[in-house]
This record gives C-alpha cells, sequence and structure tokens, in this order.
C-alpha cells in the first residue's frame, strides 16, 4: 500500500517580499535558528499571509541568507518570503516588526523583482569595537594584518576544525579610536569558508594582540563596490 | 531603592558560554515592573536548565498571576550551566533574574518549583550564587525566604535544612496567601524579624515550616515521630487544593522564548487530577479530585494562547487528556475552528484505547502528524494487574490496529521496569508485546515499513503512593532484566530491526529513589554532593553515580541508615513514613489496602465512573470530583487567527 499523502494542497505564492532587518543589543545573543522560530511565531501574530510547502509537514515559505553568527549584532540581515496574496510593504514591514522583539527590528519591505538576492550578497561590512587595549596597539595589528600576504586560523565549525586564511577574504580594514574602545571597520568578502569577524579579531591575537572583549556588528550586505571600499544596496534593483 | 541590573556584567560573559541566548530574557509575555512600586517580590524558579524550565506551566501560571496584583512582582530564574557558573563566581557576577536581570537575593522570597527530585543540588547552586546562606538557619531579614512547591514538595524533608518553608498542592491560591501575610508584615514594619514571618505563614499562609518540626529517630534508624516544636502550628499541614478552574485560566499569556525549549507549543491545562488509580503514579494519588475545565474555557483559553503566542501547536495537557468528559466535542470543535490554519492540537498523556486514534485523526486535521505514544507501563497482563494500569493486550492491539490504518507509522511504547513483584518472565513480555504491534502494523497495512519504539523507565517508589512501602529494585538487577530484555529484542530477526529500545541505566534511579523516600538526615548528602560538584543531576551527561555514593557513604558512616536502606528496603505498616506529617488527604490505610490489592493483583476502579473506593481526599479536604458535560459552549469565531492586520 502506498504512502497516504495528504489531501491538502498548497496555495501558490502570488508575491515574494525581501526584508532587511536588524539583530541588536541583547537579542544578538541569539542563534539563527532562534531568530527563525520568532519570526515564524511572529508572521502567525501579525496574520501575514505566507504560503506554506505542501506534504505531510507543511513548512512556511521563508528563505534566508548569510545569517550573521550568534553574539554578533547586525543592521543588515536579509531574508524572503513568499505570500499567497500581495499585501502593502510598509504595513507588512510595521506588522512584522511589532511582532517580533524588540532588537529583532524590520527595517525595509521590498517587493522582489529580480531573481538571486543571494547572489548579490558578495560582501559585508563589519564593525569591530575592541575593549581594554590601546587603540594603537589594534590599529598597529591591522595594519600588520593588511600588509601580510595570509594569515590563517581556525575554528570548530559542522565539518571539524577548519583552518583557512583571513587575509584574503579582506577587502579593507581602517582602524580608529571609539568613544571607550578601538574601532575597527573591515569590508570582508563572502568566501567558502566563510570568514567572519571574529576570525579577524582572531588573526589579530595571531599577530600578537592580546585577546580582548569584543562586539561585533555588521553594518551591511550588498555588492562590493569597484575599489573594494564599501558594499552597494542589494535591494536597489528591486525598487523601482 | 532600584537594584541594580546585573547584565553589563554579565554581557561581558555571555559571548564564552554555549546557548547565550537562555540568559538574556526578552520573552515574549515577560512581564518588568518598577521596583519600588511593589510591597512583595518573589523571584520564581525552575531548577534546570532554561530549555526545560521555560516551558513550565507551575511556574507560568504563578508569574502571571503575581504580577497581576499591584502589589505585587515576580520575576524568573533558572539553573545556570556550569560554564556560566564558573566564570560568575569568577566575576563575582550573583544568580540573576531573565525579567530585568536582578539579582535573586534582592528579592523578599526565592519559590522553587520542583517537578523532580532531580533538581535539589540546583537549588543549592542558586542560592549559593545569590550570596545567601546555605542553611535556612542562618539567614538574615536581609535574605530572600526560600520557599520549595510542585509536586517533590509533597516530600520536603530531604531539602528541610535549606527551605524556609514549602507550600504543598496547588500554587494559584497559596501563593496569594503568602503574599498577603508577607504584605502584612512588611507594612507593619517586620515585627519579630524573620522567625515571625515563618511563624504567620506557618499559622495563617499555609505553609509548612520545617524548623518548626523535630524528627525522633529510633535506634535501628526508623523515625519515631515527627512532633511540632511550637504550638501554634498544625501536626499536619494539609495540600491545597484549588477548585473551580474555570475561574483561574491561567497562564493566559504563556511566555513565548527567543531559545529553543522543549516544549515548543501553547499549553492549556483541559483538567487536573487523575482518579485512574494506577498505584506508582504520584502525580495521580496528590492531584486528587479530578477538575475539570469546561469546554468553554478550554476553547477561549486556546484561542488566548495562539493570539498571544503565535505557537503553531496548542498541547491539551492534564494527566490523561483523553479521559476529558467532553473531549471528543473539543477535539472536534477545536479541529473546525482551526480548519486550514497549519496548527496542531496533541494530546500529550493519553491512554491505550481504540477511541483515542479517532481522537487523535480530528486532532491531527490541520497540523502536523508525529508519532503516536502509548503507556501500557507494564509488560504482561499480570503486572499490569498489580500497576491497576486496567489495560489489556487486547485494547493495545486493537489501538495500534486503528492507528496503522489510519495513516501512522510510528508507535512509541512507554513501560516500567522494577515494578513491585515482578520477574524477569514479566518484563521478557515488553519484546513480545512489541513484536506483535508490529506484526499488526504490517498485516494491516501491506507494507514493511512500520516502526515501534519502547522506552522504558526505572520504577521509583513514590511519597503517597500505594507503593510508597515497596522495595526498589537496585540498579544491577534493573540494569541485568533490561539487558535480558534487550537480548530478546534483538535475538527475533524478523521484527528487530523495526523496534527501537530505549532505556536508561539503573544508578540515576536509584539517587531519584533515595531523594524521594528520604528524610531529614538526606540533607547532608545533598550538601556532601553539591560540594563535590554534583550539578543538573536529571542530565545524564552531568549525573555522577560514584559522587553520591560517596556522599552516602560519607553522610551516612557510623549510622544504621544507608542508600539501599532508603531505596531497596520495604517498609513495614507500623513504620513513620518521612512525610506521614504532609497531608495528601489520602487516608494512610485506604493506600496500605491498595497496597496489598496489588500483591492480591485486584483492581482499584475510577470513581469518576464507579462507586467511591474511599481514597480520602474529598472527605479529609472538604472537595469533590468535578466532571461534565459542564452544558457550556463552545463560541464560533468569525475567523481565526486574528483579523490580519496587513495586506488587503
Amino acid at each position: 500500500m502506498a504512502r497516504p499523502q495528504p489531501d491538502r494542497v498548497a496555495e501558490p505564492v502570488q508575491q515574494r517580499v525581501r526584508i532587511r532587518y536588524a539583530k541588536r543589543g541583547r537579542l544578538r545573543f541569539a542563534s539563527h535558528r532562534d531568530f527563525q522560530r520568532a519570526l515564524e511565531r511572529a508572521i502567525r501574530r501579525a496574520g501575514v499571509p505566507i504560503a506554506f510547502s505542501a506534504g505531510f509537514s507543511p513548512h512556511p515559505r521563508i528563505s534566508y541568507a548569510n545569517a550573521a553568527p550568534t553574539g554578533a549584532a547586525s543592521e543588515a540581515e536579509y531574508l524572503e518570503i513568499g505570500l499567497t496574496r500581495p499585501v502593502a510593504m510598509e504595513r507588512l514591514r510595521a506588522a512584522l516588526d511589532a511582532a517580533l522583539p524588540d532588537g529583532m527590528d524590520v527595517l525595509e519591505a521590498v517587493e522582489a523583482r529580480t531573481p538571486d538576492l543571494a547572489d548579490r550578497l558578495q560582501a559585508s561590512v563589519w564593525l569591530l569595537e575592541v575593549f581594554d587595549l590601546p587603540v594603537a596597539d589594534v590599529c598597529a595589528a591591522a595594519e600588520a594584518l593588511m600588509a601580510s600576504p595570509a594569515v590563517e586560523v581556525s575554528r570548530m565549525t559542522k565539518q571539524g576544525l577548519r583552518t583557512f586564511d583571513v587575509r584574503g577574504a579582506l577587502a579593507r580594514l581602517e582602524c580608529g579610536p571609539g568613544a571607550d574602545c578601538a574601532i575597527l571597520r573591515g569590508v570582508i568578502r563572502h568566501t567558502t569558508p566563510a570568514v567572519r569577524p571574529d576570525d579577524v579579531l582572531q588573526a589579530l591575537t595571531v599577530l600578537g594582540l592580546p585577546e580582548s572583549p569584543t562586539r561585533f556588528t555588521r553594518l551591511a550586505q550588498g555588492p562590493l563596490a569597484d575599489d573594494a571600499s564599501d558594499v552597494g544596496d542589494p535591494l536597489a534593483v528591486d525598487r523601482v | 531603592m532600584p537594584v541594580a541590573s546585573v547584565f553589563p556584567a554579565l554581557e561581558r560573559l555571555l559571548p564564552k558560554v554555549s546557548k547565550p541566548v537562555q540568559y538574556i530574557g526578552g520573552e515574549l509575555n515577560a512581564v518588568v515592573k518598577p521596583w519600588d512600586d511593589v510591597l512583595v517580590r518573589w523571584v520564581l524558579m525552575y531548577p534546570d536548565a532554561y530549555e526545560v524550565g521555560l516551558p513550565n506551566q507551575g511556574v507560568q501560571i504563578l508569574y502571571e498571576l503575581l504580577n497581576e496584583r499591584p502589589d505585587a512582582l515576580c520575576e524568573r530564574t533558572y539553573a545556570v550551566w556550569p560554564d556560566l557558573e564558573r566564570l560568575m563566581r569568577e566575576h563575582g557576577v550573583p544568580q540573576f533574574t531573565l525579567d530585568a536581570h536582578r539579582p535573586v537575593g534582592a528579592f523578599d522570597v526565592l519559590g522553587v518549583s520542583f517537578s523532580t527530585e532531580l533538581g535539589y543540588t540546583n537549588m543549592l547552586t542558586a542560592i549559593d550564587l545569590a550570596g545567601m546562606p546555605l542553611h535556612a538557619e542562618d539567614r538574615g531579614l536581609e535574605h530572600p525566604l526560600v520557599i520549595a512547591g510542585g509536586h517533590a514538595a509533597f516530600n520536603p524533608e530531604p531539602i528541610a535544612r535549606f527551605i524556609d518553608a514549602a507550600i504543598v498542592g496547588d500554587g494559584e491560591e497559596a501563593v496569594l496567601r503568602v503574599t498577603d501575610v508577607i504584605a502584612a508584615w512588611k507594612q507593619a514594619g517586620r515585627p519579630g524579624g524573620r522567625l515571625e514571618l515563618l511563624a504567620r505563614l506557618a499559622r495563617e499562609g499555609g505553609c509548612y515550616v520545617p524548623a518548626f518540626y523535630d524528627v525522633e529517630y529510633l535506634e535501628d534508624g526508623r523515625i519515631r515521630r515527627v512532633v511540632p516544636n511550637r504550638d501554634d502550628v498544625p501536626w499536619r499541614v494539609s495540600k491545597h487544593t484549588l477548585m473551580d478552574l474555570d475561574a483561574w485560566p491561567y497562564p493566559k499569556a504563556p511566555l513565548v522564548p527567543l531559545a529553543e525549549t522543549v516544549h515548543e507549543r501553547a499549553s492549556v491545562e483541559i483538567f487536573r487530577g487523575c482518579t485512574r488509580g494506577c498505584r506508582f503514579c504520584q502525580a495521580g494519588m496528590i492531584t486528587r479530585p479530578v477538575r475539570e475545565r469546561s469546554l468553554g474555557t478550554i476553547g477561549a483559553m486556546v484561542q488566548q494562547s495562539v493570539a498571544a503566542t503565535g505557537f503553531e501547536e496548542v498541547g491539551l495537557l492534564s494527566l490523561s487528556s483523553a479521559d476529558h468528559s467532553e473531549i471528543q466535542q473539543i477535539a472536534t470543535s477545536l479541529a473546525d475552528r482551526y480548519e486550514g490554519e497549519n496548527i496542531g492540537l496533541s494530546l500529550p498523556s493519553t491512554r491505550v484505547d481504540a477511541f483515542n486514534i479517532d481522537l487523535a485523526n480530528e486532532l491531527t486535521r490541520n497540523g502536523r502528524r508525529s508519532g503516536l505514544t502509548f503507556a501500557p507501563e507494564g509488560g504482561s497482563e499480570r503486572m499490569r494487574r498489580v500497576i491497576n494500569k486496567q489495560v489489556t493486550e487486547d485494547d493495545l492491539v486493537r489501538t495500534v490496529t486503528a492507528a496503522y490504518s489510519a495513516g501512522w507509522r510510528q508507535v512509541k511504547l512507554y513501560f516500567m521496569c522494577g515494578l513491585p513483584t515482578e520477574t524477569d518472565e514479566d518484563v521478557l513480555q515488553i519484546a513480545r508485546l512489541a513484536q506483535e504491534v508490529i506484526r499488526v502494523g504490517r498485516a494491516v497495512t501491506g507494507s514493511n515499513d512500520i516502526r515501534c519504539t519502547v522506552s522504558i523507565g526505572g520504577f521509583i517508589p513514590k511519597p503517597h503512593t500505594p507503593f510508597q512501602w515497596a522495595s526498589q529494585l537496585s540498579p544491577e538487577e534493573t540494569d541485568a532484566r533490561l539487558a535480558k530484555l534487550r537480548d530478546a529484542i534483538r535475538a527475533d530477526k524478523r521484527f528487530a530491526r523495526q523496534i527501537g529500545f530505549r532505556y536508561h541505566d539503573g544508578k540515576p534511579g536509584s539517587i531519584e529513589g533515595l531523594l524521594s523516600r528520604g528524610d531529614r538526615r538526606v540533607g547532608e548528602v545533598l550538601e556532601r554532593v553539591w560540594r563535590a560538584g554534583a550539578r543538573f543531576d536529571g542530565w545524564h551527561e552531568h549525573f555522577s553515580y560514584e559522587a553520591w555514593a560517596e556522599a552516602c557513604a560519607g553522610a551516612f558512616a557510623g549510622s544504621p541508615v544507608s542508600l539501599a536502606w532508603f531505596t531497596t528496603r520495604e517498609r513495614a505498616q507500623d513504620e513513620v513514613l518521612p512525610w506521614d506529617h504532609i497531608d495528601s488527604g489520602l487516608d494512610k490505610e485506604w493506600l496500605w489496602d491498595d497496597w496489598q490489592a496489588a500483591l492480591d493483583e485486584v483492581p482499584t476502579d475510577d470513581c469518576r465512573w464507579t462507586p467511591c473506593p474511599d481514597c480520602g481526599v474529598c472527605d479529609a479536604m472538604g472537595t469533590d470530583i468535578q466532571i461534565g458535560p459542564s452544558g457550556s459552549v463552545f463560541v464560533p469565531l468569525a475567523r481565526v487567527p486574528m483579523p490580519s492586520s496587513v495586506g488587503a
């Protein structure tokens, strides 16, 4: 006997919406999985007409791109949702934002008019706030990193301990004083394995900088500018 | 004077610990009230990791009730994992609440809810991290009262030296009464200090205060008697019973965590209490009588929970949910209401009964269909007569046949090992039963893709049950019996690969047995094992039997008692049990008669549909069973969820 199939039919997707959201303050300690659950519940509470997949275990149509690591804050996380009927963008943004906890903030909702958002997320701009160290030491290490041909670090990944180069992914790294810390601003290309901001920090310790409490914030993601100094708006082509 | 948040200090530690999200709070529906606006400040603790503690219904109910009072506030704290504990000690960060990250030591009351005795060491960690003396007698006016509650509080003697008081039974009205007493005492300028407050709680607050009772022992180690050392406290402290659950529809706004927890759903308790009379079941004995919520209240609570949380599953909780007198209507009404909404409904505790398959079909109409779980508990018919689990093998076969016919492919069966009078043969019957289930499943579906998982727990005799006198099987015997069962399951190659077998070794059960039926002398064991590093004893990877055995040897040296004395020893009828002065309403003579009936394999029937067997609860507590049909109706809704806030 064949496995019985459910009699449900999935409602087709009528509208795809791309969303930029932020992970701020204490909410930066939420993992990506935590965010996914919170979003699914927020969608339900806000009454968003989300589309579901067919089958025994229907799943909401949500796809995520490049989530920031647990512990890092972000001003530029992206996802795309499929809806069963068209909605007004600003109302959707406001309703989702209201239904998510403070610190998970929906910044933009733009109707998708192009394929492959993920392809346009080529690089990220990261802010590293390094506490308890002299600014000059941090900046000297940053200069040394950019002057090196390669600096290898190791990190435990799902595939086990991996060793990889950090320098090659760094398009740019600037350093300066902050209010109570040293501030690094790095443009990091999205490579495989991904180089994360804590890998950049580890590269600095490889070069002799002592370990120190550091706060990471992703400021932007998008296509890499021609001079590699910045990234562009990945939703620009969807805004007509 | 407001207390400062410890979050800035904690924040620096969080990047170094696993799953930091569990310490940040900020759950949907969490409440933070201004410190100076209230008179009485509670912190409630579930003494396990956040992922286990957060979904706890007891804590969520009391949290909401207390925060509704204008003169009180309530925050929550959970056990921190050893990685954070180490860092907190190193950097001087105290035990904190999740709601406003206030230090636990600044509150008036630390209420700890114990579903299991294995949380005791985690309470000691929290008390210590809060900067409080471990022993109640060393605490002063500046320290919170430590009050224990939950099912384990029906025998609070092993933790007597660490707690100031215990609340036995339903907590809803009890915490409000305690709050009244504390408020009056604070308003009067704290007359008589901590001692007077405890006396008021014992006299007017319905609390058990261990310090007001002395325990005398016989030379052979048994208890001679437990006697009050003041004349203004009762000889026996009665449990609290909440009548009219419809008047207490909590939680109204369940907490929705960011972190992943063990139950990702909203829960609605559809009734409290159970009179099926399973003789091993402490929950069924101490929560009598049965008190149902009406259809209308349940419908409203489900609706409110879904709207307030966005959960996609609602669990209809109770000790045996299919026993609700209106369960068919509840299931049909809810399934109709949520038609097409991708909202799943579940009955987490169900009996083996073909009728329940119709229910399960109804409940999964709109949601996801996972495995079905049944609990025959005993492997042989004889064993099930001993434990009064009135389910026959025919019932089970009929039920799984219906389940497989209806499209389910996976059935889970729960059993116990080490029950009174049990032999190897009784346990080996579990293998035969599992094989029969697979055989039936293959026959009705025509498919070989049929699975059955057998899950086995070691039986632990619990206070206030007919088995409170029974001998617990030693870990060695438990392990040997389970090894034979495993071999029997593996031996028959026709079924072996389709039967999953899950069990734990007998050692943790032995320690749980010690803590369940222990007396005040076990407090010394707890203190020693905690000082030796015991934490999270309910977690296989943290539990160390050797540490507990060593603590027992040290604490009991030179005395007639031992770990075996507390666990494997059968008690006689005339023995004074450590919890005899805690009144669960059950008549001790009735419990003894039911224990004898178990040995004679004689059933005891359910008072909901046969005459009262005189367990004693309703007479002692002035209560009565409350079951339907309630005559209430399910208020139809125009559209669920709430009218959509976006779109056209």
